[in-house]
């Protein structure tokens, strides 16, 4: 059937900001499918409150709503622009939710909007146990024994009959949110007490535990007429247990025959044939190892992180061609994009080994609970590809941008055996590098698929690599073997590492006895069918097929995985850099390793290189193409990091040069020119041993601002208030090197602003100042942002602009960069200088109109400022106000404390536009779905410090209807101030404030604590379970007075005469 | 390890590993991309004469198994891998595939860049190549010579006829070479079989009373075939529901005007998708052809085509105009590849009780 003409205006809805569970993949669908759909004809509305995205720049769509993703907004933007339709299958459970709730809310039926692709009743069956399990039932499809529970006592029946272990996985949640698996009572009750609670449902299944079972998944399309296909298969390196986007995966499947896969393949096909799938489909099943007997595990109707991942993995573009077929056309009238020659109706054929790994942020939260099971935790991923499952497997590790190169980690060496078994036992993040160690210490292969139910193919691999490792030990300098280490992925590095050398020494050696890499193409069809895709991997075979540019060319290195602090932000900036690339008349090439972005899509750059961002991967990708310059300043510290040993091998960094980054970073360089400029900065100084650093914290006196320098997102960042502490810090938090030295500050409080400004060397232009809403000792990346700036004075705002030009011209600033001040007495200080794009540039960029990763890179190309049509100083402030807020993913990690400080812990941001601060403010807090209630009972518990401060705001809360609740100390200076306040006993002497946490009898929490041990425990357990159950925690006085000016602004007051 | 060289007709030459038996071989070299299923494909009698490398870079991973085989042997001359597996494992497993090569005497080579040498062959089309231990101007002289096909139907068929017993429609199998698959599919269908050799007379089929008739796949170039066989097959499909697959198509097609012409590089892999003419229906299909019919002879003959290649239209089915006999270029028994047109079989079984035989 040809694309249909009855519908002409679609709306497509996003998945908001970035969270554990639903992260980047989703602005690579929604930008494709709103391409796709634009592609064809339509008009395209988009929806979505994330400016961090690709998808929501203007182009994208032909109007585009950065609005809160609540029904109330969305239905205001569908009573505005009247779309025939709305495809909320690409983004995220979040647009199917929504789609749900419109329709559920009679609205769809009311205006009469249809919802295509897959159709409700079909979610609703593939998400609703029950109906799930009756429809598997009627396929004679087999699905493990379950339950279905809406209260604990009908999981603990069943899980008494079934025996344990059980898992739980709640209905109707995303990353399978508040779900794990229980081996006894005590946890089934925890587990399912959480999992009710956040099902919008509440309701759970419980279910039979097929651990050890094989997991496969399959990637599947189906079109109106029927015709169905798999994308891709892939085998999860863990076995069942672990969800999905935890596991590391392996495409395509690899240790099943082809009965085996074909039998799956079959269930797959007719599960999204009766489910009438319309679109992208992800069929995920367990197989046991010892015979023919399969389960169904689960089926996600949309597109998901794994289509995003098996994209990338085929290039097969899921999500545009679901987008074609949610307009009528069918499989086999769709173009495939990547050969150009054949239709979309091919299962593409793979000659190469893709590996995933997740990226997980442990090494923000050092606290976190590690272990793996059913609730997701990654923040990101990284895929590699190679011919062999060695060689994927290396490079995926090394594409993490972790500190390990490879296996080896040097610290386990000094574990005993019990903690070895121990870490190979449990399924946490690092169990690849435990299992590593337990075959250095001799552990067989069969003791550990015993110990790990992981199959012995898969650990064979990784004996494998110990046994080229020894080998390499054995044979120093062998030319033979040193082919047959980079033919299994070792990196030059690891091999130097052996050899006793330097990487740059193997890479002489390499070039010497001709061990070079070569290119291969990822053309969907392994070789059979003439491909033009521009889509590359390296491995070390015979065939080179990538052909460099004869035209000139520019390198564009991307952020990698997606973590805190390096989020889909730098994406964002990778590729409007490329655009400007090619705007520039150079061909753009990427280097990227992120499956789930924008950026690597082969439709995007003129040439995409899948490979890790390591110095010896980019100088081969250099060597062949010989590119006019590398682009590092939009890809955050991963690709920053990379400036300096490239440019030490000759390579041309464009924009501003390596030496003027590391003066913008090395605090004395800094230092010295902050003196020569007369700008103001907190006193402090460098330290590498704990005695220097408390003789500086002597000087300018505690509390004091600590962190190491070369880090990204305040990572291990801390305000230490007394010596002991700093003397904890510098011996323990942070492995002291004369590399990485301990930067020490005097800490200023007070506003706390950012600016983003573009430079060419001459001309300086600053598109606005940003004014933080939580004082300084906030991360910049976890506070609440507000442009144009609402309480800075003209003369502050002209020395940040001062100040900001002189920096940018003394640095000579090439392209972007980021400056944070603190405004402490009227005075602007600088914090905080990196010379670079910054999280803040799309965000910046939409709210002032001012194209500036685009800009920038042509100012690096040596296109001038002034060329383009800008000037120095600052552009005029926008009418509208726009408040950015953070959000977090705390629910889904265990154990992790959410109070906010100078360590990030975001994952992603949303934002809220409009023409007040108020409104702007509420539609910012909608957006990130905190719902404070118009009234209900406050918990206020907060440290000495604040106490003053909190008297004002209490009384506030209490004027807007709130009833108030302290802690004893908070009670008693609350009431001696007149404020009407019933004081509760402290969680360590009664669990009654929890209880009534639990019975959702208090609808707000204000929490801030001073470093005190005990009285942080006791906070730290009131915020979790508050996020447990989903009470909005304030943690910072200032995010509460701006929600408080909200409540405010929006209710009518009551005054008796 | 020991090395060995993949050499071809044109003089390219490839250097890698040896494995499987050491003796060293000649056949037509052809790939698959089928990224699962090498034990079938290496039992397939249909790669009889051709070294098969597969575009898949790790073969070997399960083993080999005693369900997986689609004849009594390894068939093919040779076995071109990127990489084996140097640990198989799987709870099926029998043997692993170097074992079972070095059992079957068929000589293979890994370690070689095969995404290099298919895209050669993709450009320089299907040619004849070697697999050695050593290059000498004998290989190179030999692989000049034209191989002889003539008698490969004779070699891997049945020479006596034998039943596959069950209660329900009889059918008489006429063997070029035929995978177990078919059989299965039969037996799934409760089907009675007598498999007859190649060389069997319309006598001795008609003395099978037979429901309906299938001609099986087999191996080399259809026109080798002697014109009795296509004088028999015009026979059979006047009295019987006929059902022809692959080379059983080809004859099929050859019997009834018909002509074949040889492909580039051929068909083998479980991704091409192919339309059924008469209800829109696409499938993947099971594929390992190196011949096709000529689609534009077919408009000469009483036949029309009922299946095709969505994407270069190759001729994937045929049905007769107006007897119950019909074909399929690929395996509707997969094995491997996906099941996806099965169906087929069900579509013969439809076709004999609507045209039933009175024996």
């Amino acid at each position: 059937m040809p694309k249909r003409t009855d519908i002409n205006k679609i709306m497509v809805i996003g998945s908001g900001p970035i969270i554990i569970g639903q992260a980047a993949e989703f602005d690579y669908s929604g930008t494709q499918a709103c391409l796709a759909l634009k592609e064809l004809g339509y008009q395209v509305v988009l929806i979505n409150s994330n400016p961090a995205t690709i998808m929501t720049d203007r182009e994208v769509a032909d109007r585009v709503y950065l609005e809160p993703l609540t029904r109330k907004f969305v239905e205001k933007v569908l009573r505005k622009e009247h779309p025939d339709a709305i495809l909320p299958t690409l983004g995220g459970q979040q647009g199917l939710n929504l789609a749900k709730e419109l329709a559920d809310a009679g609205t769809l039926t009311e205006l009469g909007i249809e919802l295509l692709g897959t159709k409700l009743a079909a979610i609703n069956q593939a998400e609703d146990r029950e109906a799930f399990r009756t429809l598997m039932q009627q396929l004679d499809q087999p699905v493990p024994q379950s339950q279905i529970a809406t209260n604990i006592d009908q999981a603990v029946t069943f899980a008494k009959a079934q025996g344990y272990p059980v898992i739980v996985r709640p209905a109707f949640t995303m990353g399978g949110s508040g779900g794990g698996i229980a081996h006894n009572q005590a946890e089934l009750v925890a587990i399912a007490e959480s999992g009710l609670d956040q099902s919008p449902v509440t309701q759970v299944l419980v279910e039979q535990s097929i651990a050890g079972y094989k997991e496969i998944e399959f990637e599947v399309m189906r079109d109106h007429a029927d015709n169905a296909m798999v994308v891709c298969n892939m085998e999860n390196f863990d076995p069942v247990g672990i969800h999905t986007g935890d596991s590391i995966v392996f495409a395509p499947i690899q240790t099943l025959s082809d009965d085996e896969v074909q039998m799956l393949r079959d269930a797959a096909l007719d599960i999204i044939r009766a489910l009438k799938i319309e679109g992208g489909c992800n069929v995920q099943l367990a197989l046991d190892p010892d015979s023919m007997q399969y389960y169904v595990i689960e089926v996600n109707p949309r597109v998901s992180r794994s289509s995003a991942l098996a994209s990338k993995a085929t290039g097969y573009p899921i999500a545009r061609i679901a987008a074609k077929i949610s307009v009528g056309l069918h499989l086999d009238e769709i173009m495939n994009p990547v050969t150009g020659t054949t239709y979309a109706e091919f299962e593409p054929a793979l000659d190469y080994v893709v590996c995933k790994i997740p990226r997980w942020p442990f090494d923000k939260f050092s606290q976190a609970d590690r272990q793996l099971g059913t609730q997701m935790k990654s923040t990101g991923e990284v895929m590699a590809i190679d011919r062999t499952v060695e060689g994927a497997l290396l490079k995926a590790i090394r594409s993490l941008d972790i500190d390990l190169i490879d296996l080896a980690d040097p610290q386990l060496a000094n574990y005993s055996t019990a903690a070895i078994i121990t870490g190979v036992k449990t399924a946490k993040d690092d169990r690849l590098f435990y299992l590593y160690e337990a075959f250095r210490r001799g552990f067989s292969l069969e003791r550990l698929a015993a110990l790990t139910k992981i199959h012995s193919f898969f650990l064979d691999k990784i004996l494998h690599i110990l046994e080229i490792t020894r080998d390499l030990i054995a044979n120093r300098a062998d030319p033979a073997w040193l082919r047959t280490a980079k033919r299994a992925g070792f990196a030059d590095a690891t091999i130097a590492k052996l050899w006793k050398t330097t990487p740059q020494a193997i890479r002489t050696l390499r070039k010497q006895v001709g061990v070079m890499p070569v290119y291969k193409m990822v053309d969907t069809c392994a070789g059979e069918f003439v491909s033009n895709t521009p889509y590359f991997y390296s491995t070390y075979e015979q065939e080179n097929e990538s052909q460099a540019f004869t035209h000139p060319a520019v390198v564009v290195l991307g952020s990698g995985p997606i973590r805190i602090g390096q989020g889909v932000e730098f994406d964002y900036a990778t590729v409007h850099a490329i655009q400007a690339i090619q705007q520039a008349g150079y061909r753009a090439i990427v280097i990227n390793n992120n499956p789930e972005t924008v950026s690597t899509d082969a439709a995007i750059s003129d040439k995409l290189y899948f490979e890790p961002l390591t110095v010896e991967e980019v100088l081969n990708v250099i060597d062949l193409e010989q590119p006019q310059g590398v682009v590092v300043q939009f890809g955050g510290q991963t690709a920053i990091n990379l400036a300096a040993p490239l440019a030490a091998q000759g390579i041309k960094i464009l924009g501003t040069t390596v030496a003027d980054i590391n003066r913008a970073e090395d605090r004395d360089e800094f230092d010295q020119i902050i003196n020569q400029l007369q700008i103001r900065q907190p006193v402090g100084g460098t330290a590498t041993a704990p005695t220097a650093a408390l003789q500086i914290a002597e000087q300018i006196g505690y509390p004091v601002l600590v962190r190491p320098s070369y880090v990204l997102g305040g990572r291990a960042m801390e305000i230490v208030h007394k010596p002991a502490a700093l003397k904890d810090y510098m011996q323990q938090a942070v492995r002291v090197s004369h590399d990485h030295p301990v930067l020490i500050d005097q800490y200023l409080t007070g506003k706390e602003c950012e600016v983003d400004a573009i430079c060419d060397g001459k001309t300086v232009v600053i598109p606005g100042i940003m004014e933080h809403i939580e004082r300084s000792g906030v991360h910049s990346g976890d506070s609440m942002a507000v442009y144009p700036a609402q309480t800075l004075s003209t003369a502050v705002k002209a020395q940040i602009i001062t100040m900001t030009k002189k920096l940018a011209q003394a640095l000579h600033c090439v392209g972007l960069m980021n400056l944070q001040f603190v405004v402490h007495d009227e005075q602007a200080y600088v914090i905080e200088v990196n010379p670079r794009a910054s999280r803040t540039v799309p965000f910046l960029s939409k709210v002032t109109g001012v194209p500036m990763a685009q800009l920038a890179t042509k100012a690096l190309l040596g296109e001038s400022l002034v060329s383009q049509g800008y000037q120095t100083g600052v552009v005029a402030e926008s009418k509208l106000i726009h408040v950015k807020a953070p959000v977090f993913s705390f629910s889904k990690l265990n154990q992790v404390d959410s109070r906010l400080g100078p360590e990030m812990k975001s994952t992603g941001e949303v934002m809220g536009s409009d023409q007040t601060f108020a409104k702007a403010l509420y539609k910012a807090f909608a957006a990130a779905k905190i719902h404070v209630a118009d009234h209900g009972k406050v918990l206020i518990t907060v440290q000495d410090d604040d106490k003053a401060e909190m008297v004002s705001l209490a009384q506030r809360l209490s004027n807007l209807g709130y009833e108030l609740l302290a802690t004893p100390a908070t009670a008693h200076f609350l009431t001696k101030r007149g404020i009407v306040v019933q004081s509760v006993e402290k969680v360590r002497e009664n669990q009654a404030l929890l209880a009534m946490m639990l019975r959702k009898q208090i609808q707000l929490v204000v929490n801030t604590v001073s470093q005190d041990c005990k009285s942080e425990h006791d906070a730290a357990q009131i915020r979790n379970v508050a996020i447990a159950h989903g009470i909005p925690v304030f943690s910072s006085l200032d995010t509460l007075t701006a929600m408080i000016q909200m409540l405010e602004d929006r209710a009518f007051t009551v005054n008796s005469l | 390890m020991t090395e060995r060289y993949l050499v071809l007709a044109d003089g390219t030459s490839y250097a890698g590993q040896a494995f499987g038996s050491s003796r060293e071989t000649i056949g037509e070299l052809v790939f698959s991309t089928g990224m699962s299923g090498y034990q079938q494909s290496i039992t397939d009698q249909s790669y009889n004469n051709e070294i098969l490398m597969f575009t898949n870079p790790l073969i070997g991973n399960y083993g080999v198994n005693r369900d997986n085989l689609e004849s009594q042997h390894a068939t093919c001359k040779g076995v071109v891998v990127r990489e084996l597996a140097r640990r198989t494992t799987n709870w099926r497993m029998l043997t692993s595939l170097d074992d079972f090569l070095q059992q079957q005497d068929v000589p293979g080579i890994s370690e070689i860049d095969t995404r290099a040498v298919t895209r050669h062959i993709r450009q320089a089309g299907t040619m004849r190549a070697a697999l050695v231990n050593k290059i000498t101007e004998k290989t190179v002289a030999e692989l000049q010579q034209p191989l002889d096909g003539s008698s490969l139907i004779a070699t891997s068929a049945t020479h006596n006829a034998y039943p596959v017993p069950a209660t329900g429609r009889r059918i008489a199998v006429l063997d070029f070479g035929l995978k177990y698959s078919i059989l299965r599919e039969l037996t799934k269908r409760n089907c009675d079989v007598m498999v007859l050799p190649p060389t069997a007379s319309l006598e001795e089929i008609h003395a099978v009373h037979p429901d309906g008739i299938l001609l099986t796949n087999g191996p080399g170039d259809p026109q080798d075939i002697p014109h009795q066989t296509l004088a028999l097959i015009r026979q059979l499909e006047e009295q019987y529901p006929l059902f022809g697959i692959c080379m059983g198509h080809q004859l099929f097609a050859l019997a009834n005007g018909a002509t074949i012409v040889k492909m580039k590089f051929g068909h083998r892999g479980f991704n091409h998708p192919v339309r059924n003419l008469e209800t829109g229906r696409i499938d993947f299909t099971s594929q390992n052809h190196g011949y096709m019919v000529d689609r534009a002879s077919v408009a000469a003959t009483k036949l029309t085509i009922l299946l095709e290649e969505i994407n270069d239209h190759c001729v994937e089915g045929l049905r007769h105009q107006t007897l119950p006999a019909f074909s399929a270029q690929f395996h509707p028994d997969a094995a491997p590849g996906p099941h996806d047109t099965d169906y087929l079989f069900d579509k013969f079984m439809d076709l004999i009780d609507r045209h039933p035989v009175h024996n």
